[in-house]
C-alpha cells in the first residue's frame, strides 16, 4: 500500500513537472511580457534601458533555462511577487485556496446529498413516474451551463426578491462577535455559488448513483440478503449502496477536481474570491506568477483527486490491494 | 403429526407485458419434520419460482396468485413485511445455486452472518459471533475463527458454499430451501457438500426442498420426489419407487436421459424439443408435445394429478 502511494505519488510529480513547463512555455507565447508593460506605461523608455530590464527579468534567456530558475526558485519557497496586486504570491493564495476549496467542498458534499436520495429513488422503481420526473431534472441539470444558471439565480434571488447577496464573500465591514456569526454570515455568500457549481453535478451523480444502484440491485447477494430476513433499509444501504459506492468513489473523487476548476466561471460571475477568479483575473492582467501558480494548483488538484480515487478503490473494494 | 411445511395449490403468475405467464400452476406438497422433498424438472419448469414464491422473494411483475402455504400451521402468504422478515432466515432458510454471486463481496463472512444471528437469535454482538465461528467449525471450514474475518473471495467454492450453508443454518429453521446447492460445484467437492447436508439434516431434524435437475442427488438426498414440467406436477412418490419404476413419460424421459454406469451406448437418449413458451403451452397435458406415448386426449383434455398407490400420484391418461 506505502509503496503503492509512493509510487503513484512520484508518477503524480513527473506529471505537474512535465504540465506546468507546458503551461510556462504556453504563457511565454502569451502577447506581452511584464517589460512590454512597462514600454506601455512608459513610452518615453530608451532602448537600452528595454534590453537591461530584459536582462534583468532574464526575459533574455530561452524559455527551458527560465523554467528551471522558475522551478529552482518555487521550491525553495519563493513564488514571486504579484504584479497587479504589488503583493507576494504566497500571500494572495492562501485565502483564494480557502475560499475556493470551501465553495468546492461545500457544492460537493451539497450535490452528493441531493442526488444519493435521488439515485436510489429512481433505482428503486425503475421506469416509473418518479424515476422519469428525476431524470428529467436531471438532463435539464445536466444541460444547463452553469454561468447562465448563475446569471438566472442572481436576478431572482438577489435582484427581484433580495433574499441574498449577488456575489462576495462577506459582507463589507462586518465584524463577527462569534464564529456562528461569520459562518451565518458567509453561509449567506455562499448559497448562490454553491447551487449554480451544484446543480450540474447533482445531475450527473444522480445518473451514477441511479445505475451503479440498479446493477448493485440486481446481484444474487441482494436475494441473498433478503432471504436472511434482512429489512428493506439494511438491503438497501447496507448491501446493495455499498457495493454501488465503488464506481462512484471514482467518479465522486475525479468531480471533485472538475468542480473545483468549473469553480473559475462560477467564481468570476459571484465576485468570489477564490483560485477561479485568481486565474482569471491574473491571466487578463498578465500576472505571470500568479498564473503559473494556480495553473500548477489546479493541475496537481486533478491529479491528486485520481490518486485518492485509487487509494478510496482499495477502501470501499476488498477486493483490490495494492502491492 | 401434522407436516412442518403444506403447499396447497400454489400458483404464482408473473404479469409480462405479453400477457400473464402462470410460472407455478396449482402445485400442491407436504414435508414432515426431518423429511427431504426433492423437486426436479428441467431449466424453465418453475422449480425456482416455488421456491422463492415460499420464500415471498417473487418481486414484480411475478405475484403468488393463488394458493397456501403453511410453515407449522402459518400461511406464509399472509404474514405482514415485518413477520415474514423474522421467518426468513430464521424459521425457514435458503441456499443458492451460485456460491460465487450469492455472497456480499464487500462485507466479510463474519459481518454477513452476524446481521443474521444478531436479528434472529437476538443475541449481542459477541455471541453472534461464538455463535458464527461455531457454524463455521459445524460445516467443516478449516480455521474457522480465521475465516470469519475473510471476505468471499478469498475461499474457494466450495468453501463459499460451505459458508452459505452455515449461514442458511445459523438460526436454527425448521424448514430449508436448497435451490440445486451443488450444480455450481466440481464433482468431488458436491459430493463433500451433499454428505455434510445430510449429516447436518440428521442432526437438526430439519424439513428440507432440495431442488435439482440432477437425479443422482435427488436419489442421494431425498426421501420424497416431486418431478415439475412447465410449472405443473407431472409426479410425485417416495424417490427409490419412483426412480426405478417412473410412471410418468415425463419422469422416465429424464430418467433415460442420463448416462448409467456399466452400460455403453453411443448415444445419450433426449428429449426432443425444449419446455414450451408460455403461450406456446399445449391446450392439454404440458408434455404432450415432446411425449412418446401421447394419445389423443392428451392434446385437449389436462390430466388430473391423482394417486395410482397411497403414496404416488401421476398426471397422465398413459402411464407406463
Amino acid at each position: 500500500m506505502t509503496t503503492f502511494i509512493l509510487r503513484r505519488l512520484l508518477q503524480t510529480l513527473v506529471v505537474i513537472v512535465i504540465l506546468s513547463y507546458v503551461c510556462f512555455g504556453l504563457m511565454t507565447l502569451m502577447p506581452g511580457d511584464p517589460v512590454e508593460m512597462m514600454i506601455s506605461a512608459n513610452p518615453k523608455i530608451s532602448t537600452e534601458d528595454i534590453v537591461r530590464l530584459r536582462e534583468f527579468y532574464g526575459l533574455d534567456q530561452p524559455v527551458y533555462k527560465r523554467y528551471l530558475t522558475w522551478v529552482s526558485d518555487i521550491t525553495s519557497g519563493d513564488l514571486g511577487y504579484s504584479r497587479t496586486y504589488r503583493i507576494p504570491v504566497t500571500e494572495m493564495m492562501g485565502p483564494s485556496l480557502r475560499a475556493t476549496f470551501i465553495l468546492s467542498v461545500t457544492s460537493l458534499v451539497f450535490s452528493l446529498l441531493v442526488a444519493i436520495p435521488l439515485g436510489i429513488a429512481c433505482a428503486l422503481k425503475p421506469n416509473s413516474k418518479l424515476d422519469y420526473t428525476i431524470n428529467l431534472f436531471n438532463f435539464a441539470g445536466i444541460s444547463l451551463p452553469s454561468f447562465w444558471l448563475g446569471i438566472v439565480l442572481i436576478i431572482i434571488f438577489a435582484v427581484k426578491l433580495g433574499w441574498l447577496p449577488a456575489g462576495g464573500y462577506q459582507t463589507t465591514g462586518m465584524s463577527y462577535p462569534s464564529w456562528w456569526n461569520e459562518v451565518l454570515d458567509k453561509g449567506k455568500y455562499l448559497i448562490l455559488p454553491v447551487v449554480s457549481l451544484s446543480i450540474q453535478s447533482i445531475g450527473r451523480f444522480s445518473r451514477f448513483v441511479r445505475s451503479s444502484m440498479l446493477e448493485s440491485l440486481r446481484n444474487d447477494f441482494i436475494r441473498t440478503a433478503r432471504a436472511k430476513g434482512m429489512s428493506a433499509r439494511v438491503v438497501i444501504w447496507r448491501h446493495a449502496f455499498r457495493n454501488a459506492l465503488i464506481p462512484l468513489v471514482t467518479i465522486i473523487a475525479i468531480s471533485f477536481s472538475s468542480i473545483f476548476s468549473g469553480a473559475l466561471i462560477t467564481e468570476t460571475l459571484f465576485a468570489y474570491p477564490g483560485v477561479g477568479r485568481l486565474i482569471y483575473s491574473s491571466i487578463m492582467g498578465n500576472d505571470f506568477n500568479v498564473a503559473m501558480i494556480s495553473f500548477v494548483i489546479s493541475v496537481s488538484m486533478v491529479l491528486i483527486m485520481n490518486l485518492v480515487a485509487d487509494i478510496l478503490y482499495g477502501v470501499v473494494d476488498p477486493r483490490i490491494s495494492y502491492k | 403429526m401434522n407436516p412442518v411445511v403444506d403447499v396447497k395449490d400454489l400458483e404464482t403468475t408473473f404479469f409480462l407485458k405479453s400477457g400473464p405467464f402462470r410460472a407455478v400452476n396449482r402445485i400442491s406438497y407436504s414435508i414432515n419434520q426431518a423429511e427431504t422433498l426433492g423437486i426436479v424438472g428441467e431449466s424453465g419448469c418453475g422449480k425456482s419460482v416455488t421456491s422463492f414464491s415460499l420464500m415471498r422473494l417473487i418481486d414484480r411483475p411475478g405475484k403468488v396468485t393463488h394458493g397456501q402455504a403453511l410453515l407449522n400451521g402459518k400461511d406464509l402468504f399472509k404474514l405482514s413485511e415485518p413477520e415474514i422478515e423474522s421467518v426468513r432466515g430464521g424459521q425457514m432458510a435458503m441456499i443458492f445455486q451460485e456460491p460465487m454471486t450469492a455472497l456480499n463481496p464487500v462485507l466479510t463472512i463474519g459481518f454477513q452472518m452476524n446481521e443474521q444471528i444478531e436479528k434472529h437469535l437476538k443475541l449481542t454482538k459477541k455471541d453472534a459471533k461464538d455463535r458464527a465461528i461455531e457454524m463455521l467449525q459445524l460445516v467443516g471450514i478449516p480455521s474457522a475463527a480465521e475465516r470469519y474475518d475473510n471476505y468471499s473471495h478469498q475461499l474457494s467454492g466450495g468453501m463459499r458454499q460451505r459458508a452459505m450453508i452455515a449461514m442458511a443454518l445459523s438460526c436454527n429453521p425448521q424448514f430449508l430451501i436448497a435451490d440445486e446447492p451443488t450444480t455450481a460445484l466440481d464433482v468431488t467437492i458436491q459430493a463433500q457438500i451433499l454428505e455434510l447436508f445430510q449429516n447436518l439434516q440428521e442432526k437438526l431434524k430439519m424439513s428440507v426442498q432440495f431442488i435439482t435437475h440432477d437425479l443422482g442427488v435427488i436419489s442421494e438426498v431425498s426421501d420424497k420426489v416431486l418431478v415439475m414440467y412447465a410449472g405443473q406436477m407431472c409426479e410425485t412418490g417416495p424417490t427409490q419407487e419412483v426412480l426405478t419404476s417412473p410412471r410418468h413419460p415425463y419422469t422416465a424421459a429424464l430418467i433415460e436421459s442420463r448416462p448409467q454406469m456399466g452400460h455403453r451406448i453411443d448415444r445419450l437418449k433426449t428429449i426432443e424439443g425444449s419446455v414450451p413458451a408460455p403461450h406456446e403451452l399445449p391446450v392439454g397435458c404440458p408434455f404432450s408435445n415432446r411425449c412418446s406415448r401421447v394419445k389423443s386426449e392428451c392434446w385437449t383434455i389436462k390430466p388430473a394429478f391423482v394417486n395410482i398407490t397411497p403414496t404416488r400420484k401421476i398426471a397422465c391418461f398413459n402411464p407406463l
